[in-house]
């Protein structure tokens, strides 16, 4: 029994960090209909960026740290000005390509600067002092992941609710058209939309990069475990983001203790299939109605 | 559509001629005699890049069948060759089937695996089933890496031998050459054959609105699997020519960057466009043949590890590129500017 609690907090722990990139995405998919395919090379980015501020140019994580972010939300603005908002209004396969095609160029350009191997963070991110609640161990680095992410989530929801560029946000998830007639600028947005969304992917790709070490291989994979829990919650709900995120990481972290270990990799896309026959909009995505 | 001056169909069977003009019928035996004397005139090396672009067309040309006529989006393409080269493989090792009776066998399984996988495009379509095909991708290369490891060799690579056909041994770039390129050109003469009969205008229908088709009378459960059953035919042509082939296969020759290479193969040749995908083909294959030709002599002016991670970076950056400049300069593709280029050859020098 407390093998399965242990499972289960392992698996919180993780979902917490997939519900993160999980709001990337959706956060994307809501003001502008494009999911981004590239998320996985954005973390890597990301990480990166702060290794280099860290070890090459030799800055305190303290200060590192906002430089970074600075950094990522100019690659989230550069990516929305020169590859999504041309196609703008063109078919969903091009905006499908368009961010896989941005994916293979950031790997390629992390591959021209960082190289192949993977590294690690010259000094630790987070605080070292692991959690033990009963018997249960809580990883440090997992119980800071996830409040970080939850952090995050919340600051989000706020975001949404009481600011101005919030609100001019989901309006323009309602619809460009109806937003546009409404005043609000959509193509500021969806370049506001694109920063905040680099800005999350950078944090995850920092965290996991803490964990399981910055390389251009590993961080794409970890990212793909996102993409199940984005439809698992529904593609344009942030609670569903951190619910299916949750979800995934329990299912996860379960059938790799009791089943197999090697099962850890497609549990995740197991659940995908399951409820894309099931119920393809998610637990609280909106059922889409078709007019021909 | 134009025609070359002077032709005038006055039977319905001209009219539906993929072959019209005694010039073009010429042009066309010429081609293909050049073509098969390919091994007489090119050395091995050479040979090897023709092989490798004729099983990428193979697979490009199913996957266009599925996502360039009947719309339907797939990122799963190389798993499918994996079911193809995998069952192929394991039909040759283990059971002794020579290549005449492995590769319709192959055929046969993949495309019954792409109808299992394609299944939820009745239900989802667009980006969900493009999700869908995504956990195809991830499901299958696993499903080879750890079950059964002990028939298909797991994670390492699983060796193949040379065919045989009719007492002679296929073990070099030259013969096999004999078997990839008469199977690219009948798949191509196929895919070229479908889409301008029922089935392909069906598809048509199925990709410009899946709801109108189905009012019009077009069975969706029978034209969205006959898409899957077919390009996942192809995948598996191509992927059962390719463990022949290579004679050494491992799952992560097949992994989602190749998925993707299909798909910007067909969006760099223009939906629904076989002569474009195939253009694009060579196109993309021929810049990523400079970049492998041409990377080893990067280390004469940098470090090597610089130079391998330069390499490394090269491909998919400029992959990405070229896709991401067609997608915003020119998204009909290739197709679209040789339609363009021959209409203006057959007007020229008089347009109007």
């Amino acid at each position: 029994m407390m093998l399965f609690f242990q499972f289960l907090a392992n698996g919180i722990l993780i979902g917490g960090l997939y519900a993160l990139l999980a709001m990337g995405l959706v956060l994307i998919y809501k003001a502008t209909r494009v999911f981004n395919f590239a998320l996985g090379e954005m973390l890597a980015l990301g990480a990166f960026l702060l290794y280099m501020f860290m070890s090459l140019v030799g800055l305190p994580f303290w200060l590192a740290l906002p430089c970074t972010v600075c950094a990522s939300m100019l690659t989230g603005l550069l990516v929305e000005r020169l590859a999504l908002r041309p196609l703008i209004g063109q078919p969903i396969l091009a905006a499908i390509m368009a961010t896989l095609a941005l994916s293979l160029m950031i790997k390629g350009i992390v591959l021209f600067i960082w190289g192949s191997s993977t590294v690690s963070f010259p000094q630790k991110v987070m605080p070292s002092k692991s959690l033990v609640i009963g018997e249960v161990f809580l990883s440090n680095e997992l119980t800071w992941t996830f409040l970080v992410s939850i952090a995050i989530f919340l600051a989000m929801l706020l975001f949404f609710r009481f600011t101005k560029t919030g609100l001019f946000m989901r309006a323009t998830a309602e619809g460009h058209a109806v937003a546009q007639a409404a005043g609000i600028n959509v193509e500021t947005i969806f370049a506001v939309t694109w920063a905040i969304a680099a800005l999350v992917a950078t944090a995850g790709g920092i965290m996991l990069g803490n964990r399981f070490g910055v390389g251009i291989t590993t961080l794409p994979v970890m990212a793909g475990k996102a993409f199940p829990a984005v439809l698992f919650g529904g593609l344009e709900s942030i609670p569903g983001a951190l619910l299916g995120g949750i979800m995934i990481g329990i299912v996860e972290s379960l059938a790799a203790g009791y089943i197999d270990p090697q099962l850890s990799e497609i549990m995740p896309y197991i659940v995908l299939l399951v409820v894309l026959l099931i119920r393809p909009e998610g637990l609280f995505g909106l059922r889409r109605i078709e007019r021909i | 559509m134009y025609r070359p001056c002077g032709v005038f169909d006055q039977k319905y069977c001209e009219t539906m001629a993929i072959i019209r003009t005694n010039a073009h019928w010429s042009l066309t035996a010429l081609g293909l005699v050049l073509l098969l004397a390919m091994p007489l005139y090119l050395s091995g090396r050479i040979l090897h890049f023709v092989n490798l672009l004729c099983i990428s067309i193979i697979a490009a040309q199913g996957l266009n069948l599925l996502t360039g006529f009947a719309g339907q989006i797939s990122l799963g393409q190389s798993a499918f060759m994996a079911v193809g080269a995998y069952s192929s493989a394991l039909l040759t090792v283990h059971l002794g089937f020579p290549l005449w009776l492995a590769l319709p066998c192959a055929t046969l399984i993949t495309g019954i695996v792409g109808v299992i996988f394609g299944a939820p495009s009745l239900r989802i379509k667009g980006f969900y089933l493009a999700m869908a095909t995504l956990a195809a991708q991830v499901i299958i290369p696993w499903l080879i890496t750890n079950v059964r490891t002990d028939l298909t060799g797991g994670s390492s690579s699983m060796l193949v031998p040379a065919p045989k056909l009719a007492g002679l041994t296929f073990n070099s770039q030259q013969s096999i050459f004999y078997i990839i390129v008469p199977i690219t050109c009948v798949c191509l003469f196929f895919v070229r054959n479908l889409v301008r009969g029922k089935i392909g205008r069906a598809f048509l229908a199925v990709r410009d609105n899946d709801l109108a088709a189905e009012m019009m009378g077009i069975n969706l459960l029978k034209y969205k699997l006959l898409a899957f059953f077919i390009s996942a035919c192809y995948a598996g042509v191509a992927g059962s020519l390719w463990a022949h082939w290579m004679r050494a296969i491992s799952p992560d020759q097949f992994n989602l960057l190749e998925s993707i290479w299909f798909l910007g193969m067909i969006i760099v040749g223009g939906m629904g466009s076989v002569v474009g995908v195939t253009f694009a083909v060579i196109f993309i294959k021929f810049f990523d043949i400079i970049i492998t030709v041409f990377s080893p002599s990067l280390t004469s002016f940098m470090s090597p590890q610089l130079a391998q991670d330069t390499a490394a970076g090269l491909s998919p950056f400029v992959f990405g590129l070229i896709i991401l400049t067609f997608l915003i300069v020119e998204p009909r593709g290739l197709g679209h500017r040789w339609e363009i280029v021959k209409s203006y050859f057959r007007l020229w020098p008089f347009k109007y």
